[in-house]
């Protein structure tokens, strides 16, 4: 199929971007979007021109590397995918196509389409985590019953794979599905709660410095996750944040 | 230098409990002294780094992703083994370690492999410890499932992500140091050189891939926790960024490579569709559980089928070729993986393929989903259901059993995998070979330690499934930080390591020089020209089956390659910045010279064992035929300058404790 790209291109950080036309022939249906863009990269490379730089790794939807806005959405059209699951056979010869950078505040563009999302590991360590040595001492893994109703719901807020479609998509860049996601596993197991009220508050706070903005319940983050992280962790974080801002001794 | 295992005397079941106790302490004020540089930051490097951090030393985490929490431990599918018994199927830590020497080949070494046993069940507590939510029963204890060449139930899972949990889990063990400033993490850089001082590692050379500056980072201690290499044969289930640089570089300054022709070519991957694909999707050993395997039984079916004038669904019973319940009654679709995909290659060389390039096998859900369907038919009160009724209720349990890789199955393909056989084939997927480490996992380079798949010491010939996540935490969390001790009881009044020392000059000029060549080579083809290259002679000579003719051609194809390569590759940009190309083009270099070693370690060893299957070395079933007379070693290759002149080294293995047996699954 022949395709039209609109790819936006930034030398650097501090650089001015633009969006650059690129024509496209020969693609193939099977092609992932990214196996797309090794192809047009090639092609640019014969050329002598500087291939497009973006984020990937696993290529099967896991590691969260991949990002993409593609036509206006995040990871592109289709739901619970990732941009490296998307495939050509989803376009048609003859298109348009439109790739952008995610974009927000808190997630500064390094090149291209590659932007810096270290805020989301620091969230993580203002409290993503049980406070137990790694000594292998602990107690046996069995004397820690979980209700499976919960192992399952922590289990589902735990998938979220940190790529940040959510904030690219959300009209205020907000980071709560991703943080609630964390705080939610562990609010939801026994081994979580000694350090609950902390945990929220922490991470709460550090998202605030961050730069990443208020949740005003559109749902659109919901809606783009690749992993289908529910809105539910939001309440719940939220739920959290509020006894714990009640009633923590700090 | 002669090899020396440094395996602990005593029994078996002793020795690493005896270990343990006799390794010198550091005290906690002199850890505070010594550096420990921690490369890689999947199961193996964030577990050993948090483990350290928590310690007292000083420790530097690199990994060449955005985050730590993107290493490719976290593609992991199925699960994690550990002898916990919970099943009360009789389980015990003997029989994981007897079924990993078995699943191996017999190739791997006694002590290690009993004491991956052993801590297997400390994996389980930490874990659940920290919050990885395993799958449960209904009354809140832990579940577990089977996998392939055992006969127990010692699979711990994630739904088909526990590589995923057990990573978020290390990751956030590794952030609560980081937090606390005993862990600095260096995100987005690669290292480029390890520096060796007075014979001793003592520090790297890293790039900063954003900026493109070389960064020197002293350390006590280097510890590669770099995963594996697979990504030489350019298709695999590796990400793209996997590589062998870090291992490499360790084994051009003295680090042995060992048996690095091991390699586990997984046997239920998605086919290959066309020149332009640029990774393979694996679909969980789980799978079969359920699924047959199976190919037309007449060519002329097989013909039809891939010229598209013939359904799979339209093939009667009859003639249809069960070919591992034929071959394998005793095990059937739930041989080791090794076994399984030589059989899928036997039957598509032989004509049976089923799609387009000859080159796919079916994997079908059609039996499992009516023998489901039956069962919830009773279960649910289902009066005299129709076909249709008991195909959408079996449908439903299948769902739920494996929705998320049906899901990925159809995403990729098109082709629903409830209504048709999925179409496999075998896939490079992890690479038991590594670089050579003693009981204590280091090097032949003192201060140099490699953990996790970067190492070679655990899984001989053949991996068995949910083997690698056991074996990257059991490195990590539970072996290495004891076992540095060792090495670094002795380096208490060294004080800090200087930067400025001749050998880092040294390092970081040769990595510029190599980096400059690179931008202005003025070449005319691209990185991926050479690597998709370097992957088909890989994946034709020295794949699933090698013979004597191939490798010599194999090893004459890649030095031709790897002239040509030096000579024609153009890389764009400059080498002041971000430029992935460059990046890419270091890890292909290596690659290259990692795959003629691959070649001559395969051509050496004049027998089939595990992964390693020469032709003319096997039954005349066309089963593996191993040699324990003559090659019951393993090969550590020495670097004399190209790897074409590498030494040989052997350290037998002595087999105490198992009898050595001809591996059948019958």
């Amino acid at each position: 199929m022949d395709l039209t790209l609109k790819i936006w291109r930034q030398a650097g950080p501090e650089a001015k971007g633009e969006m650059k036309t690129y024509p496209i022939s020969g693609v193939e249906e099977d092609m992932s979007f990214l196996e797309m863009l090794d192809y047009l990269n090639e092609q640019l490379i014969d050329q002598g021109i500087e291939p497009v730089v973006f984020d990937h790794d696993c290529r099967e939807g896991i590691c969260g590397m991949c990002s993409l806005f593609i036509n206006g959405e995040a990871h592109g059209p289709g739901r619970k995918i990732t941009t490296c699951q998307l495939h050509m056979r989803e376009f048609k010869s003859g298109d348009t196509i439109y790739i952008e950078p995610f974009r927000a505040k808190a997630f500064p563009i390094i090149k291209d389409l590659m932007v810096d999302r270290s805020a989301f590991d620091r969230i993580q360590r203002a409290g993503g985590f049980i406070s137990v040595n790694t000594s292998g001492n602990t107690i046996d893994a069995n004397a820690i019953p979980v209700p499976k109703e919960n192992a399952d719901k922590a289990f589902d807020a735990a998938t979220c794979i940190g790529c940040g479609a959510c904030v690219a998509t959300c009209k205020n860049s907000s980071a709560m599905l991703f943080a609630s996601a964390k705080i939610s596993q562990f609010s939801l197991l026994p081994q979580g709660q000694p350090e609950a009220k902390e945990r929220v508050l922490n991470m709460v706070n550090q998202m605030d410095l961050e730069g990443f903005g208020n949740c005003t319940n559109t749902g659109a983050c919901e809606v783009e996750c690749p992993k289908g992280i529910s809105l539910e962790n939001i309440a719940r974080m939220n739920r959290d944040y509020l006894f714990a801002s009640l009633s923590s001794n700090k | 230098m002669a090899l020396d295992s440094k395996i602990p005397a005593g029994p078996l079941g002793e020795k690493w409990t005896k270990h343990k106790g006799e390794i010198p302490l550091v005290s906690p004020a002199n850890k505070r002294l010594i550096d420990v540089i921690v490369v890689g930051t999947g199961l193996a490097g964030s577990s050993a780094a948090a483990s350290l951090a928590e310690m007292g030393y000083n420790v530097k985490a690199f990994c060449f992703q955005d985050s730590p929490r993107r290493a490719h431990s976290i593609a992991a599918q199925g699960g994690i083994n550990a002898a916990k018994n919970y099943q009360n199927d009789g389980d015990s830590v003997y029989r994981l370690f007897y079924d990993t020497i078995k699943g191996g080949d017999y190739r791997s070494r006694e002590a290690n492999v009993h004491r991956l046993a052993e801590v297997s069940r400390n994996i389980i507590d930490q874990c659940v410890a920290q919050g990885v939510p395993f799958a449960r029963d209904y009354g809140g204890l832990l579940d577990n499932r089977s996998f392939g060449g055992v006969q127990v139930s010692r699979t711990f899972y994630a739904k088909g992500q526990t590589g995923q949990q057990l990573l978020l889990g290390a990751y956030s063990a590794l952030n609560r140091q980081i937090a606390k400033g005993r862990v600095k993490m260096y995100a987005r850089h690669e290292m480029q050189e390890l520096v060796v001082v007075d014979g001793k590692a003592r520090g790297i050379i890293a790039k900063n891939l954003v900026t493109g500056e070389f960064e020197r980072h002293s350390a006590h201690a280097v510890l590669l926790c770099t995963g594996g290499y697979g990504n030489v044969f350019f298709l695999s289930t590796n990400a793209m960024g996997s590589n062998v640089t870090a291992a490499w570089k360790a084994h051009r300054k003295g680090a042995y490579m060992a048996n690095p022709c091991f390699t586990q070519i997984h046997p239920t991957c998605i086919p290959v569709s066309g020149e332009n694909q640029s990774k393979l999707t694996l679909m969980s050993e789980s799978l079969r559980n359920d699924g047959r395997i199976w190919v037309p039984a007449k060519k002329e079916d097989a013909e039809a089928i891939r010229a598209g004038k013939l359904h799979p669904n339209d093939i009667a019973e009859e003639n249809r070729d069960y070919y591992l319940e034929r071959r394998y009654p005793a095990f059937g679709n739930l041989v080791p993986r090794d076994v399984a995909s030589r059989a899928a290659k036997e039957r598509c060389d032989a004509g049976y393929g089923v799609n387009k390039t000859g080159e796919a096998v079916y994997l079908d859900f059609a039996a499992a989903i009516v023998r489901y369907g039956k069962e919830e038919a009773l279960v649910k009160g289902v009066n005299n259901p129709s076909d249709a009724d008991i195909k959408a209720l079996g449908e439903k349990v299948v769902e739920a059993k494996y929705g998320n890789l049906f899901q990925m199955y159809e995403k990729i393909t098109a082709s629903n995998p409830y209504k048709e056989p999925m179409m496999i084939y075998p896939a490079v997927h992890y690479t038991m070979g590594g670089l050579w480490v003693d009981y204590n996992l280091m090097t032949s380079i003192p201060g140099c330690f490699a953990l996790g798949e970067a190492n070679f010491s655990d899984h001989g010939a053949n991996r068995l499934g949910a083997s690698a996540l056991m074996q990257g935490l059991a490195d990590g969390y539970f072996v290495a930080p004891y076992t540095v001790g060792e090495f670094l009881s002795k380096d208490i009044r060294t004080g800090a390591i200087s930067t400025d020392s001749p050998e880092f000059e040294e390092a970081e000029k040769a990595v510029r020089e190599r980096t400059d060549k690179f931008i202005n080579n003025n070449g005319t083809k691209s990185v991926d020209f050479f690597h998709k290259r370097l992957g088909k002679i890989m994946w034709n000579e020295v794949g699933m089956a090698r013979n004597e003719k191939g490798l010599k051609q194999a090893i004459a194809d890649i030095q031709a390659l790897r002239e040509e390569f030096y000579a024609d590759v153009r890389v764009l940009g400059n080498a002041n910045g971000m430029n992935p190309e460059l990046d890419k083009a270091g890890r292909v270099a290596d690659l290259i010279e990692l795959g003629e070693l691959m070649a001559k370690d395969a051509l050496e060893r004049n027998e089939s064992c595990g992964g390693h299957f020469r032709e003319e070395y096997q039954s005349e079933e066309g089963e593996a035929l191993r040699d324990d007379e003559n090659f019951a070693f393993v090969s550590a290759w020495e670097f004399t300058g190209v790897p074409a002149e590498a030494k040989l080294h052997k350290e037998e293995l002595t087999f105490e404790n198992v009898e050595l047996k001809t591996r059948s699954y019958k």
